[in-house]
């Protein structure tokens, strides 16, 4: 194992680095893990749907507008979308296999992903963030502004999601459909209308996901592909059925995929991912369920 | 001659593929009783009370609550008309702490009485920050009352509420409930095994054996009725 010249100035560069990309990865877990809660479906679409919004923030920013002016606009139009993907497309598959809505979702990625090529081309194109690329100096680090940014928004979003669903009617009211459908239609829960709310949910989160990534990748048809494969990856490290856990597993695969990719010579750029992947393996043997999961216990 | 009765089921049918769950029955419930719904297992029970609350629509006939038809409310809304119920096998939301699910129970609609109210009205402010799941069945079963308490209902459906629990907890339930009807000016329905409890709490009993309804009247007189000691004990030789 080669190390390369370490100064504690550069490692603190790569941690911020790896903890920012691992904020893209937890917010796009987390999107997963709100839409496998509520509904209990996967949604192989979380990636283009992220795609998708990034290229309306690009087109309104195109026309005059700022970043943080398109920002609420692309979230609102996230929602909609959502509950009417939610609403058209996976409704009739509500009560059926998991696999149906699974597939559904994969038709639905594959879909979307032609249409943005349709409307805005298949080139990669360069995305102008809201955060300055300016570095500020701590202890002797270069910390990129965009960076700390990157992880501020996600910490905002958590604890926005957090009193959403600890101390809201509507958040509790999602909790419990997504538990136990018929008892809470009894209690006057429209479920129906909870699970769209859980997709709409998801594809805002998702859509912030897609509004913090564009400025590092370039924004094309395809940005989000291997993100979606990382988010599914730290989901499953955190426990699917975590919000907690898919943010912990986000940041933690972000910082461990950086940290490889530069100080373990061999594993370099190209060797990180099947690594990281390699290492979630590992742990899941150890625990099945996840970092923060709870494996299904089966009364027999 | 009764005043118009708070819930009626009006000559109700429901089958499931050949199985005949109910065929033809009729009941009523006056506001303020306390009405028990017995019969052997099989006899249609809980899903005459899927019928009135909605979660089963009847293939005939017609189900009234305060002399308007339920059949047009649903799922979701009949909580608003005022009933509530729990279930046989205690369905809480396993992931919610007590308060919470007690808090979800009034999400619709909401009483004179306040969350806080219920739980300690049930006996479970010690456990209400604790998971639902995990709770002694006793302590479950309170959960889930609460749950419906917390609704304000005025027709409340009681699923076996002695399932499951020891010979002093059915002695407590029972004094609970004829308490709770008066304070909560409730009027309740319950299908119940437990005959001693029945007997001893119900204003008046239903019978009901293979889907159809073989007698009526007080816990003296249904006792006494030759076809439901039939029912229960088997034909006669």
């Amino acid at each position: 194992m080669i190390v390369v010249a370490f100064t504690w100035a550069e490692f603190a560069e790569q941690v911020a680095a790896g903890l920012a990309s691992g904020a893209v990865y937890a917010s796009l877990a987390l999107a997963l893990v709100l839409i496998f809660r509520t509904t209990g479906a996967i949604n192989f679409a979380q990636g283009e749907m992220a795609t998708f919004t990034t290229f309306i923030a690009w087109s309104l920013m195109n026309h005059g507008l700022g970043f943080w002016a398109a920002f609420p606009i692309v979230l609102v139009i996230a929602f909609v979308g959502g509950i009417g993907i939610e609403r058209t497309l996976m409704r009739p598959f509500e009560r059926g296999p998991v696999v149906s809505a699974a597939i559904v979702t994969l038709g639905l990625a594959l879909v979307l992903n032609g249409l943005m090529s349709v409307i805005w081309g298949g080139a990669d194109r360069t995305f102008n963030g809201g955060f300055s690329t300016r570095t500020v100096k701590i202890a002797g680090a270069h910390i990129s502004i965009q960076y700390i940014g990157m992880v501020a928004v996600l910490f905002v979003l958590v604890a926005l999601l957090a009193v959403f669903f600890r101390f809201t009617k509507v958040g509790l009211a999602l909790r419990a459909a997504s538990l136990n459908p018929d008892s809470s239609r009894l209690v006057g829960i429209r479920v129906g209308w909870m699970f769209a709310l859980g997709w709409g949910l998801a594809a805002v989160v998702g859509a912030i996901a897609g509004l913090m990534i564009a400025p590092i990748e370039s924004l094309g048809p395809d940005m989000m592909q291997v993100i979606l494969l990382y988010a599914f990856a730290a989901a499953v490290l955190g426990g699917l059925d975590s919000p907690v856990g898919a943010v912990v597993g986000g940041l933690l695969l972000g910082l461990v995929i950086t940290l490889l990719g530069r100080y373990v010579g061999y594993v370099g750029q190209t060797l990180k991912l099947p690594v990281a992947l390699l290492l979630i393996l590992a742990l899941l043997v150890v625990r099945p369920g996840g970092l923060f999961g709870r494996v299904a216990a089966r009364r027999v | 001659m009764r005043a118009v009765p708070l819930l009626e089921v009006d000559d109700v049918s429901k089958r499931f593929g050949g199985i005949v769950a109910l065929d033809g029955i009729s009941l009523d419930v006056g506001a303020g009783e306390i009405v028990g719904l017995i019969g052997p297992n099989g006899a249609g029970k809980t899903t005459a009370f899927n019928v009135i609350t909605r979660l089963s629509a009847p293939d005939s006939g017609d189900v009234r609550f305060d002399g308007e038809t339920l059949l047009r409310t649903r799922p979701n809304a009949v909580v608003r008309r005022g009933i509530a119920r729990t279930f046989q096998n205690v369905e809480l939301f396993r992931g919610l702490t007590v308060a919470e699910n007690v808090r979800v129970g009034a999400h619709a609609r909401r009483g004179e009485h306040s969350v806080d109210d219920v739980i300690y009205y049930v006996g479970i402010s010690s456990v209400r920050h604790r998971l639902a799941d995990g709770l002694p069945y006793g302590t479950q079963k309170r959960v889930e009352l609460a749950r419906a308490l917390a609704s304000s209902p005025r027709l409340i459906l009681l699923d076996e509420p002695a399932g499951g629990l020891n010979h002093e907890e059915v002695e407590d339930l029972g004094a609970f409930l004829r308490r709770f009807r008066t304070d909560f000016d409730v009027t309740i329905l319950l299908v119940e095994h437990h005959m001693g409890l029945v007997m001893g709490l119900a204003d008046r009993v239903h019978v009901l054996d293979f889907g159809r309804k073989i007698a009526e009247g007080t816990p003296r007189e249904v006792q006494a009725d030759p076809a439901v000691i039939q029912a229960y004990l088997g034909t006669a030789a």
